[in-house]
This record gives C-alpha cells, sequence and structure tokens, in this order.
C-alpha cells in the first residue's frame, strides 16, 4: 500500500492532541543519538537495548562500563555512565581489577568479537575461570567493522570478508570460534547466553538475557555473559534491508542464539 | 629483611591495595609478599594469567582511584610496554615494579617500549632501605601528576637481608580524585570516561594533538620537577664515577676507598633514571679531566651522561655485560676490587 | 472517506536518518514507509500513515535514535483517502 501524498502524518514535532510519550529519541544514559557508525548498524541498537536494562535495574549511579577498542568505542562519547576505556581485548582485565576494588558497583565490559575472541580471548577466558564477578557483553558482527570488514575469529564459513573476498574457508582460514559456548563449559561461568537484534522478538530476548546477567552479578554468583549478534551490512557486503536476514541465516545458523548455561534453579 | 620484602611492606605503609603480577625470577619473591600481605590489609592480589593481564588488572584497580601496582622483571615487562604507554596517555597513577635481571632494562625503563611520545619517573634504589623510601615515593609521586612511576630494582636487591625499618612518610598534600572511576555519575550527564584516546562525553571524535600538548606540557614539568641524585666529593675531583642501582654501592665504597688513599675521584648516581638529573652531572664533573660511566650492560645510561656533559668531559666507559650461569645478574663486575682495578685504569687513562 | 484510527504517534528526527529502513518491516502495523524525497544527506527517511499503536518497535530498532513515541489518551481517527 504505498501512501500516497495526503496520508503521511505530520510526525515533526510532539503530538498536539493529549499522548503520553512512551519513548524518547535516546535511552535515558545516552547523551545523543548523533554518531557516525554506517546505515544499518546493529550496535547502536544493541546498545540501547543495554543502557535501557541498566537503568531498569536501577543501576544508572552504580555501573562501570570498561569498553574495548572496534566501531563502538565511538559511542562511548554518548554513553553516560562511568566508563573506563580499554585496550584492544584487554576490557576483562581491567574489569577484573576495578570490580576487586569496587565490589559494590556493577561491572560491565563492551567488546566486540575482533576484541574478544581475537585479541582478547584469554582475557576473556582467565577471567570467566576465575568467575570474576563481572558482566561481559561481546557485540559480534563476525568481522572487523572498524578497519572495513576483515575476517575476526567468529566469522562463519563462506562469508565473504576483506581479507576473505572469496569467503571463508576451512583449509585456508580455519573455524570460527563458537565463544558463548566455550565460555558456558568454565566453571567460574554463572550465565552465559547468546542473543541478536535483528528484529524486534529477538531484541526484546536479548534484553531479557542482559536483565538476568546483570541480575546475576548482582547476586554475586560468578561470571556472567551475553553475546550479542549484530548487523554489519558494510562488512558483510550487503545492503542495509539485507542486514537481518543475512545475520538470521548465515551468522544464526552458525553462533545458535539461546541461554547455554543458568544458575542451577 | 629482603629487598623484596622492604618493598611489598613500604608499598602497604603507602596505602597500596591492589596487585596483580605473574611470576618470574628474580620478581617473584615481590609478587609472593603482595600474596601474603595484601590480605591482611583488606586488599587483593591476583595471580594473573599473563603480564599482560596483570598491568591490565591494575589499570582497572588505579581507573578506581585506589593505590595500585604491579611488576615483572625486564622480560615481562616487555609484554606490558603497550599499557604502560597508554596508561600515561590515560594519566592514571600505577607504581610498576621492574626486579630486573642486571641493568641491560634501561633503555625499556627509561625510554620506554611502548608507542607514541610519552615518558615516566623511573627510580632506581641502590639499597633494601632506600628500595623502601623510593617505593613510597613512587606511590606519592603517581598521584601527585596522575603518571606511572616505575621502581628499578635488580637481583642483588632482591635477595639481599639488610636491616630495614618501615616508617610510614607522609610527603605532603594530593589532589582530590575526583577523575576516579566509581560509577556514582552514571546518568548525571558528567560522567566520567578515564580513556588514552582523548574522547570527551558529548562530544564527537577526538583531538588527538590538542591531548598529546596537554600531555607533554605536563611531562615537561614531571622532568623539570622529579630529578634526584646522589654526589660525593666530585667538587676537586678529575674523575668522577657515574653508577645507578646496586651497582653504584660498589662504586661509592671504591670512591670512599681510593680516596682514603687521597687519589682525586668523585661520585655521582642518578636516583630517577628519568627525569635524568642532567645539570647535576654536568655541574658535577665541571673542571674534571674525565668521567667514568659504570653500568651492567653493553652500554646504555653511557647516551645519558653523554647527554649531560655534551663534551665537557671524556667519557669513560668502565661497566659491559656481566651476569651468573644462569643470566640472572649477579656477575662478577659486582666486586670492588674489579671496580677497583677499572676506576684506576680510567684514572691513568685521562691523567698525562 | 473511510477512517483509520491511530492510537499513538512518533516524532521523526528525518536529518538524523541514513535512510537503513530497518524501521519498515520492524513496525508491527506497518504503517512507516520510506519517503520520496530525500533529507540533507540526499537520504529517504520514514514517513507515517494512519494506524500507529505507539508500540515503540521503530525506536527499538532505529540505529540512528530517530523516533520519539507517543500514545494518545483517546485513539486519534485519521482520514484516509480510498
Amino acid at each position: 500500500m504505498s501512501s500516497s501524498r495526503r496520508d503521511v502524518l505530520d510526525t515533526s514535532a510532539a503530538p498536539s492532541r493529549p499522548a503520553r510519550r512512551t519513548a524518547e529519541f535516546t535511552p535515558g544514559l545516552q547523551l545523543s543519538g548523533d554518531h557516525d557508525l554506517c546505515p544499518g548498524c546493529g550496535e547502536p541498537i544493541a546498545l540501547r537495548a543495554i543502557l535501557e536494562t541498566l537503568a531498569e535495574l536501577g543501576l544508572a549511579d552504580a555501573a562501570i562500563g570498561v569498553v574495548g577498542i572496534g566501531c563502538y568505542t565511538a559511542l562511548t562519547s554518548l554513553i553516560d555512565v562511568d566508563l573506563i576505556q580499554a585496550l584492544h581485548g584487554r576490557a576483562p582485565s581491567v574489569a577484573t581489577g576495578a570490580k576487586r576494588m569496587r565490589p559494590e558497583t556493577l561491572l560491565f565490559t563492551l567488546q566486540g568479537d575482533g576484541d574478544m575472541v581475537n585479541e582478547g580471548l584469554q582475557e576473556v577466558i582467565h577471567a570467566a575461570a576465575r568467575g570474576e564477578k563481572i558482566t561481559c557483553l561481546l557485540l559480534n558482527n563476525g568481522v572487523f567493522g572498524e578497519t572495513g570488514g576483515h575476517m575476526t575469529a567468529t566469522t562463519v564459513l563462506g562469508q565473504r570478508t576483506k581479507n576473505t573476498l572469496e569467503g571463508r574457508n576451512a583449509d585456508d582460514h580455519g573455524h570460527p570460534i563458537p565463544i558463548a559456548e566455550l565460555i558456558a563449559r568454565l566453571g567460574g561461568t554463572g550465565y552465559a547466553a547468546r542473543g541478536s537484534v535483528h528484529d524486534v522478538k529477538s531484541i526484546a530476548t536479548t534484553r531479557r538475557y542482559l536483565r538476568r546477567a546483570f541480575e546475576h552479578q548482582l547476586r554475586g554468583e560468578g561470571f556472567s555473559f551475553v553475546e550479542i549478534l549484530t548487523m554489519c551490512p558494510t562488512g558483510w557486503f550487503v545492503p542495509t534491508a539485507e542486514g537481518p536476514r543475512y545475520l538470521e541465516e548465515v551468522m544464526g545458523s552458525v553462533h545458535v542464539t539461546g541461554e547455554l548455561k543458568k544458575p542451577g534453579r | 629483611m629482603e629487598g623484596s620484602e622492604a618493598i611489598t611492606e613500604a608499598a602497604l605503609s603507602a596505602g597500596c591495595r591492589f596487585f596483580a603480577g605473574y611470576p618470574m625470577t628474580p620478581f617473584t619473591e615481590v609478587h609472593e609478599g603482595f600474596a601474603r600481605r595484601l590480605p591482611d590489609v583488606g586488599g587483593v592480589c591476583i595471580n594473573a594469567e599473563s603480564e599482560l593481564e596483570a598491568v591490565g588488572m591494575a589499570w582497572g584497580a588505579a581507573a578506581t582511584g585506589a593505590r595500585a601496582a604491579t611488576g615483572s622483571t625486564g622480560q615481562g615487562l616487555s609484554l606490558m610496554q603497550e599499557s604502560l604507554s597508554e596508561i600515561t596517555r590515560a594519566e592514571l597513577p600505577l607504581v610498576v615494579f621492574n626486579m630486573a635481571r642486571g641493568q641491560g632494562d634501561y633503555f625499556q625503563a627509561t625510554r620506554g617500549g611502548g608507542h607514541g611520545d610519552y615518558r615516566h619517573v623511573v627510580l632506581a634504589p641502590i639499597d633494601a632501605a632506600e628500595a623502601a623510601h623510593l617505593t613510597q615515593l613512587a606511590f606519592h609521586l603517581a598521584d601527585l601528576w596522575r603518571h606511572p612511576v616505575l621502581i628499578y630494582g635488580d637481583y642483588l636487591l632482591a635477595h639481599t637481608s639488610e636491616a630495614v625499618e618501615i616508617v610510614h612518610r607522609d610527603f605532603g598534600p594530593l589532589p582530590e580524585k575526583d577523575w576516579a572511576v566509581d560509577g556514582s555519575l552514571g546518568g548525571t550527564g558528567r560522567s566520567r570516561n578515564v580513556n588514552p584516546i582523548g574522547m570527551t562525553k558529548g562530544s564527537k571524535g577526538i583531538d588527538p594533538a590538542a591531548f598529546w600538548d596537554h600531555l607533554q606540557q605536563k611531562t615537561d614539568r614531571i622532568e623539570a620537577a622529579e630529578a634526584r641524585f646522589e654526589t660525593e666529593s666530585c667538587e676537586d675531583a678529575e674523575l668522577v664515577v657515574v653508577a645507578f642501582g646496586t651497582l653504584a654501592r660498589f662504586a661509592r665504597y671504591v670512591v670512599r676507598e681510593l680516596r682514603a688513599e687521597d687519589l682525586p675521584v668523585g661520585y655521582f648516581r642518578p636516583v630517577s633514571l628519568w627525569p635524568y638529573p642532567k645539570g647535576a652531572l654536568l655541574e658535577a664533573a665541571r673542571g674534571c679531566g674525565g668521567v667514568a660511566c659504570l653500568e651492567q650492560n653493553a652500554g646504555q645510561m653511557i647516551d645519558d651522561v653523554r647527554l649531560s656533559l655534551l663534551g665537557e668531559a671524556p667519557v669513560l666507559p668502565i661497566g659491559g655485560i656481566s651476569t651468573d650461569a644462569a643470566g640472572f645478574g649477579v656477575g662478577p663486575l659486582l666486586d670492588a676490587a674489579v671496580i677497583r682495578e677499572r676506576v684506576l685504569g680510567a684514572l691513568r687513562e685521562i691523567r698525562p | 472517506m473511510s477512517g483509520v484510527a491511530s492510537r499513538g504517534t512518533v516524532v521523526i528526527a528525518r536529518e538524523r536518518c541514513k535512510g537503513c529502513t530497518l524501521c519498515v518491516p520492524a513496525c508491527p502495523p506497518g504503517v512507516l514507509h520510506m519517503s520520496e524525497e530525500v533529507n540533507r544527506s540526499g537520504l529517504a527517511y520514514p514517513e507515517l500513515v494512519a494506524g500507529c499503536t505507539g508500540c515503540g518497535a521503530c525506536s527499538w530498532v532505529c540505529p540512528d535514535f530517530c523516533f520519539e513515541v507517543y500514545r494518545y489518551e483517546e485513539p486519534v481517527t485519521h482520514a484516509v483517502s480510498r
């Protein structure tokens, strides 16, 4: 049903009729919506889910975020939470030191797949094994977005990237690392889940995972982990509208979403 | 107590409440000391999975305002260089201990092995008593300047037992740590971002040039303020012997011995390897016939000696590579008789 | 002229939109369509027609935070040409 000119409603200002605002442009814990990430990027969508979950849990002034290096690093100037910028891959270690000194504060890391599963795999594995009471969040788009879309450790077989133009193949480039499953296997991990942001339903599910992971930390029951699959149309060589489908079919078939580890109850 | 214990006790008395490390000779005993004693004072010591994570954890602890430290020996510090340069840019107070194997880490310590323009204070104790004092001072200077401070110790210092009294020292007032990240400013529009890139909340992008200029101005202020040295009988000295760390203890002994025999030798020791006390060395060497540089490596501090003198006096290297069978640092050079011969040789060389 | 009820509406920051179109399929009642005109960046942006429920799905999926969502006290009927 193409909308003819007359049917388009005025959306330039707040409604004059009595109405209640149910959602602001940006989450309460975000200073602005102005950023330069690519059209169709899933990372700001994940950021909204994270910040709104923190606010819902009343953690606005009791949380410290430790951020890795990737496209999302540019978003840190918008995030109205106390932050520590870590080196590429080192966020879980920095978060460990901070949490040990501030046990009453919620510590979370915000990292990409290149940051966590390539550069910083040792950090996150050992932090989980030690059962550090922190929550590591992974934005997984299967490429190094910031450098223009190169292969990472989670790039799936067949996926085209700037350095696997014919598609990743096992002989030359090895196999993707199922990081959430790896983390779930470690004794110190209390909660591990993988969500995605390619449609409203999956965003709602991811928000539930985030809430449970943060609550797990608040109960002091060891390490918690949420991986969030995010779209990267630029890095995937697909139009923005195709991002969600590509995520579901290409990424989601390998990195299966769901809760991988929950407390005993 | 052994030097290692003096260092850990001094750190605790200075309020250090976090340490992360990875065992490596001859640094291990410092790490063991923190592991044993930090819990007694409500502190935390973590056995990191590698030096890379050790400095990362100390980074996180320091960012929350706690007095934190890490360390290793030269090889382990090589793994930490990226972090040390970025911690300097993030303006975080961190104390780092290099219990080195000899003096071959001089360049690593004073020039830094990280990327970009950055320097950090390096203090080299001569013995366990001074190691305790400089450790306490290091935590003060780190907070004063919001800057990392490195203590350059070695095998001999770590494992030599001496009478050491750990006295609580107050070095004066320090700025508030309002920058420390504790989560409290979330949602206020004034939340913090301790970062080495120069990002500021609310404004897109960064201005690296302005950010680095600001850091360089601070580095210049530190360089002008924090040089420390020890000197003895240089006023009428014909030959000034320059040495640092525990090796300087031997040099001082030899110079005193030769002075007792009326030989015109003087002694100069940089306590801070950065900032190097250039002016003081130039002053001490004024009117002398030569400066003998005694160091336990192939020649590194000699660069700074030459930079200090700028040709005012000839510089004679009398040190060299010297280590034990394991390469841990206690070699034949650490012997007063050997050093005496080298000093006398230098004296002969400069006297017609 | 029949009417279509809207239980809510949105304000759209069309100049910030990067034209990714993710909001269009995500809108449960399907009342968002990309414009014919373009914003200052030369990109099409979403437009609203009658039938909005104020559910906020668009604000959840928009990578550029272009939606502010309202729910009317009383549903509003818009005349719609057939």
